[in-house]
């Protein structure tokens, strides 16, 4: 194998879009990646770090704000021949038969007829859809679907492939299927492609597949840490150094955000937010829920996350959230990848359901700024009624239309638990009393 | 040595297969039809008077054929319209600033209008000959199919899912190429649904569009319209029903041949794949699809249309075109300027023409009108829904009900109503009834069926868990009404009573005024202002009144069914 020149060069990339209030929201901050021939590169991160923003500025179809991406020394400006992607969605035409799915990508670069069908057969017998190619998309399978995908993507010959979370939509059985049939055609040579690179949020997916793991970090998306998986394939996910891989990504995602310039009291252990906070949309449901198993055996208030995670069947980005939301409250503490609940936390696990909602209404009212606010505008008028776009215009200044409805949703659903204010969605408007 | 056979020789079991003779068959009846319809249309306009229309009914399939022919070639011209003008709206920003209002407000004025406006224009095109007033002809049924299908297929290419567009440009698709191959795909179920709803309206004006009378110029155009004007000047009820059979017949083949197999071929572009609604099928499809002949006729056709799609050659910068935001938005005020400079140009010449003839005494009488044709829709919406409604969701509720139904309720609303006008018209005759009261029920005569087929769908679309549950809480009576049936069949009976009250504001110009004979019957209202103004061949008072009406139309779309329809949807959307 030569050591010439890398594939891909991705260099000091930012991407930011404009806000309402003409400030820029920055997506992905200085950014710097290099793919070299026969290396698999994940980018691992949470739902909204930017990973797939990323790739998509690697795909040529978006430009970044700043930044420059070289395939074999050219910039890359649009789609580049010689590279490829697989979709999350598998993107299929569900009006295409599998064989002219493969075939569209040989078809757009007008080549002949024969050379096309020799090209596309080839390609569905090596990804093993032999028999399938009149199958209509829909006829067929998770897995199939995503084989397609795949033999669409190498009939281009391309010398680098994008792959987009592309087993995150098929259950768990196929998803390794499919993953060790591509893994084995990497490892034999069989694909012509040069490089890969992943995007996923599943950490052991990660661990894997690839040669090098970056890992991202939200708000904005940048690389907080870049472990090198020298394991040799076929991994064992048994295999401690395996598993020491896995908690050694979970401490990096959980790890405090980078110190800012203003020293954080040594003894301040949590982080406030403020009122521009964007919050997740987690129900009350599974609050109770996480702070019911941590508690429960045989965590007894303190978990390592790995270990609750694939107990409770939950990925990282599902898992995140919610272990994050309990930290926002003081429910719980997160570092060293472990989770452990805090005296309050225990309260509310061993509470009754009035008990449970009275402390989750104060933790509310104190710790999410914003609850606190549309508390006291509800107190200080006469009414005790304010129509919903007063808080969605304020919050707008700070994020946009969609991830503001989305935070004022995530503050209904708290105060309709902890009955800290109620909402009307037919008349918009929130008001301080449930009715009676 | 190899030979060189003139035919395909390869896969080929069976000389001929009963498909190959269906499908021979039919390809030669298309031949003659087409021969034998479009016979006279370069005539000149006198053979037209020397061989006047004659009532035999033997003469009615060929008029029929004359008919269906103005009917194809219109949605022809639609289609043509659709894919260049929605494409360039929804691909231009700038485009779309104009263009998209503007067929929203096409859309409102009545078909009728465009013909009274336009037939001095297209006459003068052909001068003499049959080929002008067929233009006419086929421009208003061209105006009755093409705005909504233009529309679904725009707000189609708006909804291309985003990782299709994706892939498209990973694999670096041409735009010719991802056009044909992605987006008027993904489009098709929409615009097919649209070409059927068209068509369903647009029978109703082909029979009004073919006896045309502007002032002094008089046409019948051989077809099933003209045969039923003449059959009411000639006060004939047996010519009639004639042509209400034939126009049966008619509807049934064209459903058949034409709009069957579309939907059946359609079927896999369906991007979403409901579980549990059967795939439509069709006879048809099926017969040129097993049939070697037309695969091998149709082969060379494909194999030419993919020589088309050729690659993309530049790679030209895609995606945010940051590059030059201050150019960029120069070009957006200047072209907002442009079109704020025509719409002044044409509001000052809309002016000049109306101050040339009308006074404002014209314009209160016109609006009075409007108000009375109003009053009218309201009170026949109203009716009907309260008929309609009731009978819809006790049909809908009843699954074998429903199969039968449901078909007879959507070929009612593509039943062209007016034939039936001389029926009752030579009864009001006969009875000396108001025609203030008795003419209106004609208005509504053939759009009530869109409540009633809206109304089956949202019935039956009600989730069998939800009905199982009101039964197992006992939620029966006016409850069950109230809280069940009503606010599930809320979302479909607003857009029934939106294609219904469209279609009747279009239908008033036809069913305010009717005649029996040398009977002539004529109710209070702008419908009947806009024939008169027409008949009369006064062109300020055809404008006023479309512009009128037009006005009205647009007031209701935006203040009350627009919000309507949004809240249904909002809050009455089950799943």
């Amino acid at each position: 194998m030569t050591t010439a020149a890398p594939l891909l060069e991705v260099h000091s990339i930012r991407q930011a879009f404009p806000k309402p209030d003409g400030s820029q929201l920055l997506v992905l901050d200085d950014l710097n990646i290099e793919l070299a021939e026969g290396q698999i590169v994940g980018l691992l991160g949470r739902s909204g770090s930017g990973k797939s923003t990323l790739l998509r500025l690697i795909a040529g179809l978006a430009r970044p704000t700043g930044g420059t991406i070289t395939y074999l020394g050219q910039p890359v400006v649009a789609p580049a021949p010689g590279i490829a992607m697989v979709f999350q969605s598998f993107a299929l035409f569900p009006w295409m038969t599998v064989l002219e799915n493969v075939q569209l990508g040989l078809e757009a670069l007008g080549l002949p007829q024969a050379e096309i069908r020799r090209r596309a057969l080839a390609a569905i017998d090596l990804i093993g859809l032999d028999g399938y190619e009149s199958a209509y998309p829909r006829e067929l399978s998770g897995g199939m679907r995503q084989r397609v995908g795949f033999a669409r993507a190498l009939v281009v010959h391309p010398n680098i492939l994008l792959m987009d979370e592309p087993f995150s939509a098929l259950d768990v059985l196929t998803a390794e299927t499919l993953r060790t049939d591509f893994l084995d055609l990497w490892g034999e040579g069989k694909l012509p492609i040069k490089g890969v690179i992943l995007v996923t949020h599943n950490i052991e997916e990660a661990v894997l597949m690839c040669d090098r793991i970056l890992v991202f970090s939200t708000n904005p998306g940048h690389i907080i840490s870049e472990i090198k998986v020298d394991l040799p394939q076929p991994r064992n996910r048994l295999d401690p150094k395996f598993r020491d891989l896995v908690e050694r990504i979970y401490v990096a995602m959980t790890a405090r955000p980078r110190a800012s310039p203003l020293a954080v009291p040594a003894a301040e252990k949590f982080r406030a937010i403020g009122i521009d906070a964007m919050l997740p949309r987690v129900s009350a449901n599974l609050i109770s829920g996480l702070i019911e198993a941590v508690a429960g055996a045989p965590y007894n208030g303190r978990a390592d996350l790995p270990v609750i995670a694939s107990a409770l069947h939950m990925e990282v980005d599902d898992l995140f959230p919610v272990a994050e939301t309990l930290q926002m409250l003081r429910l719980a503490d997160i570092e060293g990848g472990d989770i452990a609940l805090t005296e309050l936390g225990k309260q509310f696990a061993e509470a009754d359901m009035d008990g449970r909602k009275q402390l989750f209404q104060r933790q509310l009212i104190a710790h999410v700024p914003l609850a606190a606010h549309i508390r006291r505008v509800l107190q200080d008028r006469a009414s005790h009624t304010a129509p919903k776009s007063r808080f969605l215009d304020e919050l707008e200044d700070h994020m946009d239309t969609e991830r503001a409805e989305s935070t004022l949703r995530a503050v209904i659903g708290w105060a309709r638990f902890a009955e800290a204010f109620a909402y009307d969605d037919q008349s918009q408007t929130f008001s301080l009393e449930n009715p009676t | 040595m190899r030979r060189i056979l003139p035919i395909s020789v390869e896969h080929w079991t069976r000389a001929l297969t009963r498909w190959d003779v269906f499908a021979i068959l039919l390809v030669l009846g298309l031949l003659v039809f087409l021969a034998q319809a479009s016979r006279g249309v370069l005539a000149p306009l006198s053979e037209l008077q020397r061989a006047p229309l004659s009532l035999a009914p033997a003469r009615l399939p060929e008029y029929a054929a004359r008919t269906t022919l103005r009917m194809l070639v219109a949605l022809a011209f639609s289609l043509l319209f659709t894919f260049t003008y929605a494409t360039l709206a929804a691909k231009s920003r700038r485009a779309e600033l104009l263009l998209v209002p503007l067929l929203d407000i096409l859309q409102s004025v009545p078909i009728l209008g465009f013909i009274s406006v336009t037939i001095v224009f297209f006459m003068s095109l052909a001068p003499g000959r049959v080929l002008g007033a067929e233009f006419a002809a086929i421009f208003a049924i061209f105006t009755s199919q093409a705005w909504n299908m233009a529309f679904s297929f725009y707000q189609s290419l708006r909804t291309v899912p985003t990782e299709l567009v994706e892939a498209s440009r990973v694999f670096r698709l041409s735009s010719w190429m991802a056009f044909w191959r992605v987006e008027v795909p993904f489009a098709m179920p929409q615009l097919i649904w649209n070409m059927m709803l068209s068509m369903s309206g647009s029978w109703f004006f082909v029979v009004a569009s073919e006896a045309i009378s502007v002032g002094n110029t008089t046409v019948l155009l051989p077809g099933v319209g003209s045969y039923i004007a003449l059959a009411i000047e000639h006060k004939s009820l047996a010519a009639v029903a004639w042509a209400i059979g034939t126009m049966l017949i008619v509807i049934l083949l064209y459903d058949a041949l034409l709009f069957r197999p579309l939907v059946a071929w359609a079927d896999r572009f369906r991007f979403e794949q409901q579980a549990g609604v059967p795939p439509a099928r069709s006879w048809v499809l099926n017969m040129l699809r097993r049939s070697g002949v037309v695969a091998l006729m149709t082969r060379p056709a494909a194999a030419m249309w993919r020589r088309s799609y050729q690659p993309r050659r530049l790679d030209k910068p895609q995606g945010s075109t940051a590059a030059n935001p201050a150019r960029r938005r120069f070009i957006d005020v200047a072209w907002t300027a442009l079109l704020a400079l025509a719409v002044a140009a044409a509001l000052v010449q809309v002016w000049r023409f109306i101050a040339q003839g009308l006074s404002a005494a014209d314009i209160v009488q016109a609006c009075l009108m409007g108000l009375a044709t109003l009053a009218r829709i309201v009170v026949l919406i109203s009716l009907a829904s309260a008929i309609w409604v009731p009978i819809g969701v006790w049909v809908g509720t009843r699954p074998r009900v429903t199969g039968l139904v449901a078909p007879i309720a959507q070929f009612l609303a593509a039943f062209p109503a007016n034939l039936l006008f001389p029926i009752v018209v030579s009864a009001i005759v006969a009875g000396g009834l108001n025609p203030n009261i008795w003419l209106s029920p004609l208005m509504i005569l053939g759009t009530q069926w869109y409540i009633l087929f809206n109304v089956i769908a949202g019935a039956s679309a009600i989730p069998s868990e939800l009905r199982d549950c009101c039964t197992n809480l006992q939620v029966r009576g006016w409850l069950w009404w109230r809280t069940t049936a009503l606010p599930a069949v809320f979302p479909y009976y607003v857009t029934g009573a939106i294609t219904a009250s469209g279609g009747s504001w279009n239908a008033s110009i036809v069913a305010e005024v009717a005649s029996w004979g040398d009977q002539h019957l004529e109710a209070y209202g702008l419908g009947a202002y806009i024939a008169r103004a027409t008949q009369a061949g006064d062109f300020h008072r055809i404008v006023l009144g479309i512009a009128v009406m037009s006005l009205f139309v647009v007031i209701i779309n935006r203040g009350l069914w627009r919000p309507l329809y949004w809240y249904a949807e909002r809050n009455f959307r089950l799943g």
